[in-house]
């Protein structure tokens, strides 16, 4: 059964990763947008909010530049998933999509092919702002980054797959919007990306707790911080985060499918 | 090749609880031009979606190359070629990728998919474009790269929702050699939908479309000569009081549209002699023509064509 699933499957998803990072390379501006809001963030909020950063945890002191750059890598992995599923919502009516659509293309084969391309996106984004690093104060080895890819790729393809799930309901890239104001956006800021989870009143500390994010979050911070275990001691164990980020990921993963395969009859084009 | 290449029977299909098709039924011969003409909102582009296997169908008996559009889906789509209304290429992307693209959704690949391109870029004379952005061609260029696109696994039916929208006259006679040229060497079956009369009239079949229900079909020259009649138009300064004279010494009853008079008569050439005899100084303008399809679909519905597009 290789043959089919290789001319099925796997050449369809791997042509249509290919075609997200071909577009993506050939708009300048996008490559410009989604690394520079996240920048553009973590040097405002950093700077600004250095002073008053006092997290209630028993860990050594660290500066709010550096404790806000793995929420800012993250916020990159969101971002990319966000701009590259939303598309999928205006393609499917008039665009490259609809011809995918009605090819053989199986539903797993679409969603392999956007969760692949996008993740791929996505890493090599966050991967660039680990240049920066340094300016937050944060010494990463090679062996450090090597050990963050496989965490970024959990991260994103679980982030990608539920935007996937998110456009394909949305009628309009104004409904994807709106869950993204209300449920991407606070899913990002109780993470732990903004704020440490330590010292929060009960009901958010809750928040952040079920927050799949947080262990996606939490996991990044472990990797980064191998080397200084206590200043992460606070957090979920690393193999709790990377539990719940495959999981996550998995079941993020799995709906994604599913919901490709429920035809779109809401839809009232003409 | 046994039956038809498209069957359907007693298709309704609604959106909510607004019915876009009621009892439709049809059927499309192998080979054949098959045309679906109807003003928007006629019910075109909701069939056009069930047959290409887009919409689920529940009530009614649907079968296309044979197979079931929902049960057989996936069958289903390896056969067909399908060409939107609105362009399905990446404008990013040059003409070339695009192709290949398609091809490995189809499971094409290696020197069988790049001889599939040649031939398909030969065939639609865009060989010399191959290496463009879609986002520099022209809008006819573009439509032959998407039928080159959807012919590129070899579909024994093709079906295509009004491909010649947005095109200039001389694009859509272009398009239209095309889509002749593709039938005669393919032996593929083309099903399309228009609203624009004379593409209509290029269909070797017919059915007419208005408000969810198919109310005419055969092939042009059968609806055209179902008329019986020569159509014969006459422009008036006063057109009232000339149809008066009219009924009056000929006792016939002529219709007023959009401010002229028309008569449906089986005379129709001696009929315009006798007026101009009668009335040398009231006529501007006098014509007599065969019936079109525009007068078939008046007959079949009782309104003009274009009064549905204006609303909705």
């Amino acid at each position: 059964m290789t043959g089919p699933v290789r001319s099925r499957i796997l050449l369809p998803a791997w042509t249509l990763a290919k075609r997200e990072l071909v577009r993506f390379l050939r708009q300048r501006n996008r490559v410009v947008g989604a690394l520079a809001q996240p920048v553009l963030f973590w040097a405002i909020f950093g700077a600004g909010l250095n002073a008053s950063f006092r997290p209630s945890t028993g860990a050594a002191e660290i500066s709010y530049m550096e404790y806000f750059f793995p929420g800012t890598v993250v916020l990159i992995l969101l971002l990319t998933a966000i701009f590259a599923t939303i598309s999928i919502i205006e393609d499917r009516n008039e665009g490259f999509m609809q011809s995918v659509l009605v090819s053989p293309v199986p539903p797993i084969g679409i969603v392999l092919g956007k969760l692949a391309g996008t993740t791929t996106l996505a890493v090599a984004q966050a991967l660039t702002i680990f240049l920066l690093a340094p300016v937050a104060g944060l010494e990463l080895s090679v062996s450090v980054v090597a050990k963050a890819v496989p965490v970024l790729v959990l991260v994103a393809a679980g982030l990608t797959a539920l935007g996937f799930t998110i456009a394909w309901y949305s009628d309009s890239t104004q409904g994807f919007h709106a869950v993204m104001t209300a449920f991407l956006m606070p899913m990002w800021f109780l993470s732990g990306a903004f704020f440490p989870a330590t010292g929060l009143p009960p009901w958010l500390g809750w928040i952040v707790t079920v927050n799949p994010l947080s262990y996606g979050l939490g996991a990044l911070r472990h990797v980064l911080y191998s080397s200084d275990p206590a200043s992460v001691a606070e957090l979920p164990a690393l193999s709790v985060c990377l539990w719940v980020s495959a999981l996550f990921s998995l079941l993020a993963f799995v709906t994604a499918v599913y919901v490709a395969h429920r035809p779109r009859t809401a839809i009232h084009g003409r | 090749m046994t039956g038809n290449a498209v069957e359907v029977e007693g298709l309704s299909f609604a959106y909510g609880d607004k019915a876009a098709l009621e009892e439709v039924s049809f059927s499309v011969a192998h080979g054949l031009i098959f045309g679906l003409l109807g003003p928007n909102g006629g019910g075109k582009t909701t069939l056009f979606r069930i047959l290409s296997t887009l919409f689920p169908y529940s009530s009614g008996k649907v079968s296309v190359l044979g197979k079931d559009p929902v049960r057989e889906r996936a069958g289903l789509r390896a056969l067909i070629g399908v060409v939107f209304q609105n362009p399905s290429l990446d404008a990013k992307l040059t003409v070339r990728e695009n192709l290949a693209h398609h091809g490995h959704l189809y499971g094409l690949s290696g020197a069988e998919l790049s001889d599939r391109i040649d031939a398909a870029l030969a065939a639609f004379a865009i060989d010399d474009r191959h290496g463009q952005s879609v986002e520099t061609l022209s809008g006819g260029l573009k439509r032959r790269v998407e039928l080159a696109k959807a012919t590129l696994a070899r579909p024994r039916l093709m079906i295509m929702d009004e491909p010649s929208v947005g095109l200039d006259p001389g694009a859509r006679r272009d398009l239209w050699q095309y889509i002749e040229a593709l039938r005669r060497d393919t032996g593929a079956t083309v099903l399309l939908t228009t609203h624009l009369m004379d593409e209509a009239g290029r269909c070797d079949r017919l059915a007419i479309m208005d408000g969810g229900r198919i109310v005419a079909s055969g092939s042009p020259e059968n609806l055209r000569s179902g008329i019986g009649a020569d159509i014969v138009l006459i422009r008036s300064p006063e057109p009232g009081t000339l149809a008066d004279e009219i009924r009056e010494r000929f006792g016939l009853e002529p219709a007023r549209h959009d401010g002229a008079l028309r008569l449906e008569r089986d005379d129709g050439h001696e009929l315009v002699e006798r007026l101009m005899g009668a009335f040398p100084d009231r006529i501007e303008a006098i014509t007599v023509s065969k019936p079109t399809l525009a007068d078939v679909f008046l007959r079949a519905t009782g309104h003009r064509f274009w009064s549905e597009e204006e609303s909705g």
